[in-house]
């Protein structure tokens, strides 16, 4: 076990390494300059100006010391100065980063409270009007494109009924807690301030269903799927045969088998909620990393989209990590092999 | 053979059709509703010119805002450009770029896929070391980059989602072609004297074809989600162009004014809700386990 989890691990740094590289071949190669986007006309026109300005960050030298720089930074723990803000990308993504961190939590954690139940329900009473529900809902759930979903939950709750706060993470008049841990949900209560909590809280609630919508989808899909399979395996028959009580067959047999898929989902659900925020960033003015990444990838700051791959694809590659070892925790098959 | 016979037959049978387009409609009601979605769609687009009821980008800033009404069926935008007409043209963009990008990722996923598993060997480690690479990345954040840099414009978004669409088809091939290279079938084309390539595009891969069909059909939706989703961010088509993201961005603020972001985004619903309809029933369809559930 600790071996393959050793040599697991080394993949690991190995693939985020990889997609370092390919990120930066990418970003150099296409035909865009960060000059023309930071620097305005005028100096964009003065050579001067222009190569202080690619001495400065460093794009007059051939890309592989370029490359070379951004390693050696990396391995002093240091992703290098953002061309936008003029700060150090990692002190950009530490101060972004709890924001997004705590929306896709609270997504992922309300897609799963109700989708998990939603897929059994669904598949225990197959053909009823709840499985149909469930079914739609899923259904429109990965089908509507979550920018217009956020354009129709803000008009209708925030606009006419005027239920939900409106964008941001708190309210103009409300002053944000100390930050411990960057998380209002946890700072706020911390400070014992539970004005704030219940203010960021109100703010939290558009955004994370919207962002929860497509994998909420996904799960209640899943979960539904695998358990229809389930429910028509021999076993079930044999446990139906012996008297057992249908709330047992279905919560002790037909659910643990059940799920196994759903695990991989739900992991690669979480990474892709982590950095799939852009959209919803952007249109509810959320100070998390995916307003970020979008901000830097339209101004071309390569040091600031190179710091951000390397937090996304260690993410994935953190979360397929886990998604094995719990299937060996949950199929003992899997940790004898 | 007595009347009341006769008429108990003709009972049978009919009551036996009727259970027959009963089931049919249970099993691909759902298939056939999503095909004839799809289709207005395309004929929309395809005819777009000629039955739009406006011009796409003439602006009229008398008639900026209009609620839906007689003259402007779904209303007018900031421009006052008539809303309907535009959501018509508008899916002249989405439908090329979805079928764009997916057949084109599908094919060079799939050819590569195909042969790396076919040769195996270093070829096949190389390939699938790759597409993990590129699963690191969202597609989102990755065409974002690529589009950032390329350019605005819907061609630059385009070669963008190609970069990144590829790898599930490769994956998906590789796993089909596995599946088959052992079959009977392999060694007697190998025993009868026909080549590699023959024996690759001939007969395994219209063996392996169903379950690419089935992920092409339920990916076009996901590539007009994604394109949408770029063009609303404005990576994608240049402003004056009709297209259902950019259209639904033009309207985020005018909650009052509900109409110039809805009736797009809906557009997109349906298409996608569509497709996915017309990629369950392709899979049921091939696949008799599927079928029975």
């Amino acid at each position: 076990m600790l071996r393959y989890l050793a040599s697991r691990l080394c993949i690991a740094v190995l693939m985020v390494l990889l997609a370092t590289l390919v990120i930066f071949l990418i970003a150099n190669m296409v035909p865009g300059d960060p000059v023309l986007t930071q620097l305005g006309d005028i100096a964009a026109n003065n050579p001067d100006m222009v190569a202080a300005f690619r001495h400065r960050w460093g794009l007059d030298l051939p890309l592989w010391d370029r490359y070379w720089i951004f390693l050696t930074g990396l391995f002093h723990g240091d992703l290098g100065i953002s061309i936008g803000s003029q700060r150090p990308v990692l002190e950009d993504i530490a101060q972004y980063a709890p924001a997004t961190v705590e929306l896709s939590t609270i997504a992922f954690l309300l897609a799963l409270i109700v989708g998990l139940p939603l897929g059994v329900v669904a598949a225990m009473k197959r053909d009823t009007w709840i499985d149909h529900l469930a079914r739609s809902i899923s259904l429109v759930g990965v089908s509507a494109p979550t920018f217009w979903l956020a354009f129709v939950m803000l008009a209708v709750f925030y606009g006419a009924l005027e239920w939900a706060p409106g964008p941001g993470q708190i309210s103009a008049s409300t002053f944000p807690p100390p930050t411990i841990t960057g998380i209002m949900l946890i700072d706020a209560p911390l400070a014992g301030d539970w004005d704030t909590f219940w203010d960021a809280a109100a703010h939290l609630v558009l955004p994370s269903i919207v962002l929860a919508a497509s994998t909420l989808g996904l799960i209640t899909r899943t979960t539904r799927a695998a358990m229809l399979e389930a429910l028509s395996q021999d076993y079930i028959r044999v446990a139906r045969a012996k008297g057992l009580v249908r709330r047992s067959i279905m919560l002790g047999h037909a659910l643990p088998n059940a799920l196994l898929p759903v695990v991989t989902l739900g992991g690669l659900a979480y990474a892709q909620l982590l950095t799939g925020t852009v959209l919803t960033e952007s249109i509810f003015s959320w100070p998390g990393l995916g307003r970020y990444t979008f901000q830097s990838a339209v101004r071309l700051d390569f040091p600031a989209i190179m710091g951000i791959t390397l937090v996304v694809a260690a993410i994935y590659v953190l979360v397929n990590l886990l998604v094995d070892l719990s299937y060996a925790a949950l199929d003992p098959r899997v940790s004898r092999r | 053979m007595s009347g009341v016979e006769t008429a108990l037959l003709a009972a049978t049978v009919e009551s036996g059709t009727g259970a027959r387009r009963r089931r049919w409609l249970r099993r691909y009601g759902l298939a056939a509703l999503g095909g004839v979605v799809i289709a207005i769609w395309a004929i929309a687009a395809i005819l777009a010119p000629w039955i739009a009821p406006y011009p796409p980008d003439v602006v009229n800033v008398a008639g900026r805002l209009l609620p839906p009404s007689d003259l402007h069926w779904l209303g007018t935008d900031v421009l006052g450009r008539d809303v309907f007409t535009r959501v018509l043209y508008g899916a002249r963009t989405s439908l090329a770029v979805g079928f764009i990008v997916v057949l084109l990722g599908a094919l060079f996923g799939t050819l590569l896929g195909a042969i790396a598993a076919y040769i195996r060997g270093w070829a096949e480690e190389a390939l699938m070391r790759a597409t993990d690479l590129v699963f690191c990345f969202p597609p989102i954040i990755l065409a974002m980059a690529i589009a950032a840099a390329l350019g605005i414009g819907t061609r630059n978004t385009v070669i963008a989602m190609l970069v990144v669409w590829w790898p599930k088809f490769a994956r998906l091939a590789r796993s089909l072609v596995i599946g088959q290279r052992s079959a009977e079938y392999v060694a007697a084309a190998q025993a009868i004297g026909f080549g590699p390539s023959h024996i690759l595009f001939r007969q395994i891969i219209p063996n392996a074809v169903g379950p690419l069909v089935v992920l092409v059909t339920l990916d076009l939706g996901n590539a007009i989600l994604v394109f949408a989703g770029l063009s609303f961010l404005g990576l994608g088509v240049v402003p004056p162009t009709a297209e259902w993201g950019s259209m639904v961005s033009e309207g985020r603020e005018l909650v009052n004014q509900w109409w110039v972001a809805t009736f797009p985004g809906l557009a997109i619903l349906s298409v996608v809700i569509g497709f996915n309809f017309v990629g369950d029933g392709i899979r049921d369809w091939l696949d008799p386990h599927a079928r029975r559930r």
